[in-house]
C-alpha cells in the first residue's frame, strides 16, 4: 500500500513515515485499542475515522507520545518514526515532539501576543533565521495572515475560534516538523472556517506528512490521501468497557467507494449502529 | 380561604420567614460591628498622634520619659526587614512546592501527603512555630552564635507562610487549562519551558494574589517574634543586624500595650494605626492584583 | 527544498545541557515540596523532645493537675487546657450563628449586591486587623465596655459557677468574646463560599415547587453546603485554640484555677507566650508538654475538618 516516495526526503526508501507495529494502548488495565498495525506514507494526508470510543486519538497522541501526560497510560508494541522506535527509552519525548507537531481540538493559543505565539515554538526549537520573517510565513501558510497582520502585538486569545486554530496551525508549522498531528481541528469551529483550515491543510500536504483524526466523513474525503477506518467492539471477557482496533487501511477513494471490510462499508454510508 | 395570590403578612410561613430574615440581619449587623469599631478607634486613638517624628525616633524605655515614648522609627524598619527574611525564603520554598504539586505531582501517595501535611501545617498554632524555632535556632545558637535575631524572626515567620504560598501556587496553576500545557509540549517545548514560559505566567495573578496576602498576614504576627526577633530600643546598622534581636511593629505593640504607663500605650496605638493602614493597603493590592487578571478565553 | 531551512533550528536535538535544566528543576521542586514535611516533623520532633523531661515526671497526671508553681517548681496544665476548651469552644458556639447567619445574609439575595459586597469586604477585612492590636482594642475599649454588663451578670447569675466571682477586668469571658471577633470571619469567608457554590438549579428547584425563603435555606441550601461550612467551622476552632496574642492580652495569664469565667484564667497559647521567655529549667520542659497537648488537639480538629469535608460532601 506503500506510495512512491517523494524524492525530497528519502531517509527511508519506501516511503513510510510512521509504521505502527502490532501497537495496543490501555488506560491502566483497560485496553484501549489493540493490535494495531498501519503504515503511514510521506508527504500525504491520513485520516484516522471511526466511531466514538474506538481509540483514533489515543492513537494519534501515541504517535508524538502526548500520552505520556496521562497517568497510567502504557503501549506495548513498537512506533517507529523514520526507523527508529519512539518508545525506546533512550528517546527524549521533547526531541519526538520538536519533529511530530500537534494541532489540537480546542484551539488553545498561548496568552500572549499572536507574534510570540508563532516565535515561542520556534525559539525554543533554536530556530536562528528572521523571526518577523517566520512570523509571516507561517502565518501566510495558516492562510491567517490577512487577518491578524495589523495586529500582531494582541493577545492570540482575541482572535475567533477558526482564526485561533489556524494561528495554532501557524505555530506549528513554524518549528517546521516533520509530521503534523491534528485531533479533530475542525469539531469546534464553524463550517467557513472548517472550510477555510481544510484548505490550509491542502496547501500543507505539499511540506509536510499529515494525519488527522476527525468525525466528519466528508471531510477525511475532502483532504485526505489514505484512510484508516478504525471500529470498536465490546472488550474481550464482558467488563463492559470497549476495545478499538483497527479495521481498514487504504487510499481514501478505495475505503469510501468500495471498501474491503462490510463494517467499513456500513460506517461511511452511514448505515452505522 | 380566600382565593387571590396576595401575600399575605399573616401567614404563619410568611411570619417565621420575617422573623428569620430580620435574625440574621442583626447577625450581620454585629459581625462588621467590631471592625467598624477596632478601625474607628485605631483611627482615632492612633491617627491623631501620627507626624514625622513617630518614624525617625526610637522607642523609649517604660518609665524613662512620662511625658514621651518616643516613635516608632526602628521597629517599623524591623517590621519591614523581618516579613522581607521570611518572604524570601518563603516563596521559593512554596512556589517551588505548589509547581511540584500541580505540574509534577501524579496523585501519588508523596504528593497527597504533601498537601495534606500543608493543610495541617497551616493549622500549626502560631505561637508553636515561634517556640520550635526558639528550639532549634534561637537556643542552639545555630546561625553564628547569636541568639535572637531578626533572621530567627524571619525563619518563624516564613513557616507561617509557606503553607498559604504552596496552596495558591497549586491552586493557579491547575487553574491553568491542561489545553496549555498540550500546546507547549505540542510545539516540542520541555517541561521546564512549559512551566517557567506558558503555565506560571499565566497563573501568575492568582498566585502574587496569594503571596501578597500571605505576607501581609506574616507582617502583622506577633506570636512567632516575641521569643526569636526578640525586641530592641536601637536601630538596626550595619550587616551584623540580621543577627542581633530587632524591633518590629507588633511586639511593640505588645509589649507597650501591658505598660502601665500612658506615653507608651499611646505609642503601642499609633504603632497599631501604621500597621493596620500598611496590611490593609497590603490587602487592597492584593484585590487589584486578583481583578487585573487571568483567564479570557 | 526544505534543507536549508530545516538547518536553521539549531535545537533540533536537545543538548544535554537543557535536559539538566529540565530534571534539575523538577528535583528542585520535589525538593522544595519535601520542605513542608521536612518543617511539620521538625516542629513535631522539638516539641515532642522538648516536652520529654516533663512527660516522664508528670505523666498524665500533667493533664488533670492545676498546680502550676514555678516557685515550687511543680507543673500541672490542667488550667490551661480547661482555658484552652472553654474559649474555644464557647467562641465558638457563638459565632457560629452569627457567622453562617451573616453568610447567608450576604449570599441569599436579602439585600442590594453593592451592599452584600461590601459587607464581605469588611467581614474579609476583619480577618486582615493583626491579633495583637485586637489585643491592644480589647484592653483599652471592648473590656471596660463590657465589665458593667458581666458585673451584672455575676449579681444577678453568680450562683451558677461558671459566673461566680467579682470580674475585675481581664478574664476568661471578654477572652472569648475577642476570639469571637477573631473567628468570625473565617466561619463567615467559608460558610460564604460554600453557599456560593451550592448550583444554582437546586436553589430554582426548590423555589420552584413553592419553598419559602427559608424553607428553601433549611431544607435545601444549607444542607447542600454543610461539608463546606463544617469544614470552616472547625478550621476556626483550630484557630481559636492556638490563638495566642489577642487572649495573652486580656485573658489575665492566671495560674489559678477557676471554674467561673468572669475570673482571670489562661490558655496553653497564651501560657507560652507569657512564659517561654523567662522560664528555665523544668519550666521549659513543661512548657513543650503543654505546647505538645496544643499541638495534638489542633492537630486532631484540623485532620477532623479534613475528613468531615470529605465525607460530608454531597453528591449534586
Amino acid at each position: 500500500m506503500a506510495n512512491p516516495s517523494s524524492p525530497s526526503r528519502s531517509k527511508n526508501p519506501d516511503g513510510t513515515s510512521i509504521s505502527l507495529e502490532n501497537v495496543t494502548i490501555s488506560y491502566g488495565n483497560c485496553e484501549a485499542v489493540k493490535n494495531v498495525y498501519c503504515e503511514i506514507p510521506r508527504g500525504k494526508v491520513t485520516a484516522l475515522i471511526g466511531p466514538s470510543g474506538c481509540g483514533k486519538s489515543t492513537v494519534l497522541r501515541a504517535l508524538n507520545r502526548m500520552n505520556d501526560l496521562i497517568d497510567g497510560c502504557t503501549l506495548k508494541g513498537r512506533v517507529l518514526f523514520e526507523g527508529s522506535d519512539l518508545y525506546d527509552p533512550k528517546v527524549d519525548p521533547v526531541e519526538v515532539r520538536r519533529r511530530i507537531g500537534m494541532v489540537f481540538q480546542q484551539p488553545n493559543p498561548f496568552p500572549k501576543s499572536i507574534y510570540e505565539n508563532i516565535a515561542f515554538g520556534a525559539r525554543i526549537n533554536g530556530y536562528t533565521g528572521n523571526m518577523n520573517e517566520l512570523v509571516e510565513k507561517s502565518l501566510r501558510q495558516a492562510a491567517v495572515w490577512d487577518e491578524c497582520k495589523d495586529k500582531l502585538s494582541d493577545s492570540g486569545c482575541s482572535l475567533s475560534g477558526g482564526q485561533q486554530q489556524r494561528l495554532c496551525i501557524a505555530r506549528t508549522i513554524a518549528t517546521e516538523p516533520e509530521v503534523i498531528l491534528m485531533d479533530e481541528p475542525c469539531s469546534a469551529l464553524d463550517p467557513i472556517s472548517t472550510l477555510k483550515i481544510e484548505e490550509t491543510i491542502h496547501e500543507l500536504k505539499k511540506r509536510f506528512t499529515i494525519i488527522i483524526v476527525t468525525h466528519n466523513m466528508q471531510q477525511a474525503l475532502r483532504v485526505s490521501d489514505m484512510t484508516a477506518f478504525y471500529n470498536a467492539e465490546a472488550q474481550e471477557g464482558g467488563s463492559g468497557g470497549k476495545v478499538g482496533y483497527l479495521v481498514e487501511f487504504n487510499d481514501t477513494d478505495r475505503i469510501f467507494n468500495s471498501p474491503a471490510q462490510k463494517a467499513t462499508q456500513d460506517y461511511v454510508s452511514g448505515r452505522f449502529g | 380561604m380566600s382565593n387571590n395570590l396576595y401575600y399575605k403578612a399573616s401567614l404563619n410561613r410568611n411570619i417565621l420567614d420575617r422573623c428569620l430574615t430580620i435574625t440574621t440581619t442583626i447577625f450581620a449587623i454585629i459581625a462588621i460591628l467590631p471592625l467598624i469599631l477596632v478601625i474607628g478607634y485605631i483611627l482615632f486613638k492612633g491617627g491623631s498622634q501620627i507626624n514625622l517624628s513617630l518614624f525617625t525616633q526610637l522607642p523609649e524605655p517604660p518609665g524613662d520619659d512620662l511625658l514621651s515614648a518616643g516613635g516608632i522609627g526602628n521597629a517599623f524598619i524591623g517590621t519591614i526587614l523581618v516579613t522581607f527574611i521570611a518572604a524570601i525564603i518563603a516563596i521559593p520554598v512554596g512556589v517551588g512546592g505548589g509547581i511540584y504539586l500541580a505540574e509534577y505531582s501524579t496523585g501519588g501517595a508523596f504528593s497527597q501527603f504533601i498537601r495534606f501535611g500543608t493543610n495541617v501545617l497551616s493549622g500549626v498554632p502560631s505561637i508553636i512555630a515561634g517556640v520550635s524555632v526558639y528550639g532549634v535556632i534561637v537556643s542552639t545558637k545555630i546561625l553564628f552564635g547569636s541568639n535572637f535575631s531578626a533572621l530567627a524572626g524571619g525563619i518563624a515567620l516564613s513557616i507561617l507562610m509557606l503553607p498559604t504560598v504552596i496552596k495558591t501556587t497549586d491552586e493557579g496553576l491547575k487553574l491553568v487549562p491542561d489545553d496549555l500545557r498540550r500546546g507547549a509540549l505540542g510545539v516540542g517545548a520541555s517541561k521546564f519551558v512549559t512551566i517557567t514560559r506558558i503555565t506560571l505566567p499565566s497563573a501568575i495573578n492568582s498566585i502574587a494574589t496569594g503571596i501578597v496576602l500571605a505576607i501581609a498576614r506574616a507582617a502583622g504576627e506577633t506570636a512567632p517574634l516575641i521569643f526569636t526577633a526578640l525586641f530592641s530600643f536601637y536601630w538596626a546598622e550595619g550587616a551584623s543586624t540580621l543577627l542581633d534581636p530587632i524591633a518590629t511593629l507588633s511586639v511593640l505593640i505588645y509589649n507597650f500595650a501591658l505598660e502601665p504607663y500612658q506615653s507608651q500605650n499611646e505609642l503601642a496605638w499609633a504603632a497599631s494605626f501604621v500597621l493596620v493602614v500598611m496590611l490593609l493597603a497590603m490587602n487592597m493590592i492584593a484585590r487589584l492584583i486578583s481583578r487585573g487578571s487571568s483567564f479570557n478565553n | 527544498m526544505s534543507k536549508g531551512l530545516n538547518d536553521q533550528y539549531l535545537l533540533r536535538r536537545r543538548p544535554s545541557s537543557e535536559r539538566y535544566v529540565d530534571i534539575g528543576f523538577k528535583r528542585i521542586a520535589i525538593a522544595m515540596a519535601s520542605m513542608v514535611a521536612i518543617v511539620l516533623f521538625g516542629i513535631l520532633l522539638v516539641v515532642f523532645l522538648g516536652s520529654l523531661e516533663s512527660m516522664g515526671r508528670y505523666g498524665l497526671n500533667f493533664l488533670i493537675s492545676s498546680n502550676w508553681n514555678p516557685v515550687t517548681d511543680e507543673y500541672g496544665a490542667f488550667t490551661a487546657i480547661y482555658g484552652t476548651l472553654v474559649t474555644s469552644i464557647l467562641s465558638l458556639l457563638i459565632a457560629i450563628p452569627l457567622g453562617v447567619g451573616t453568610a447567608i445574609f450576604i449570599t441569599e439575595n436579602i439585600i442590594p449586591k453593592e451592599l452584600r459586597e461590601i459587607i464581605g469586604l469588611m467581614v474579609e477585612l476583619l480577618a486582615a486587623i493583626p491579633s495583637v492590636v485586637l489585643g491592644l482594642w480589647a484592653i483599652f475599649i471592648m473590656e471596660p465596655f463590657l465589665r458593667p454588663f458581666f458585673t451584672s451578670l455575676n449579681t444577678n447569675f453568680g450562683w451558677i459557677p461558671f459566673l461566680s466571682s467579682i470580674p475585675s477586668g481581664p478574664g476568661i469571658a471578654p477572652s472569648i468574646i475577642i476570639l469571637v471577633v477573631m473567628i468570625l470571619p473565617i466561619i463567615t469567608a467559608i460558610s460564604r463560599d460554600s453557599l456560593l457554590q451550592v448550583p444554582s438549579r437546586l436553589r430554582e428547584a426548590a423555589y420552584g415547587v413553592g419553598a419559602t425563603r427559608w424553607s428553601a435555606i433549611f431544607n435545601v441550601i444549607l444542607p447542600a453546603a454543610i461539608s463546606g461550612i463544617a469544614g470552616g467551622v472547625l478550621l476556626a476552632l483550630g484557630r481559636a485554640m492556638g490563638e495566642t496574642m489577642a487572649v495573652t492580652m486580656i485573658i489575665g495569664n492566671s495560674n489559678n484555677f477557676s471554674f467561673s469565667l468572669l475570673s482571670p484564667g489562661n490558655t496553653i497559647a497564651a501560657m507560652l507566650a507569657n512564659q517561654f521567655g523567662e522560664a528555665d529549667g523544668s519550666q521549659v520542659s513543661s512548657l513543650m508538654y503543654a505546647a505538645f497537648i496544643l499541638m495534638i488537639l489542633t492537630l486532631g480538629v484540623n485532620i477532623f475538618a479534613q475528613w468531615i469535608v470529605k465525607r460530608l460532601s454531597l453528591k449534586y
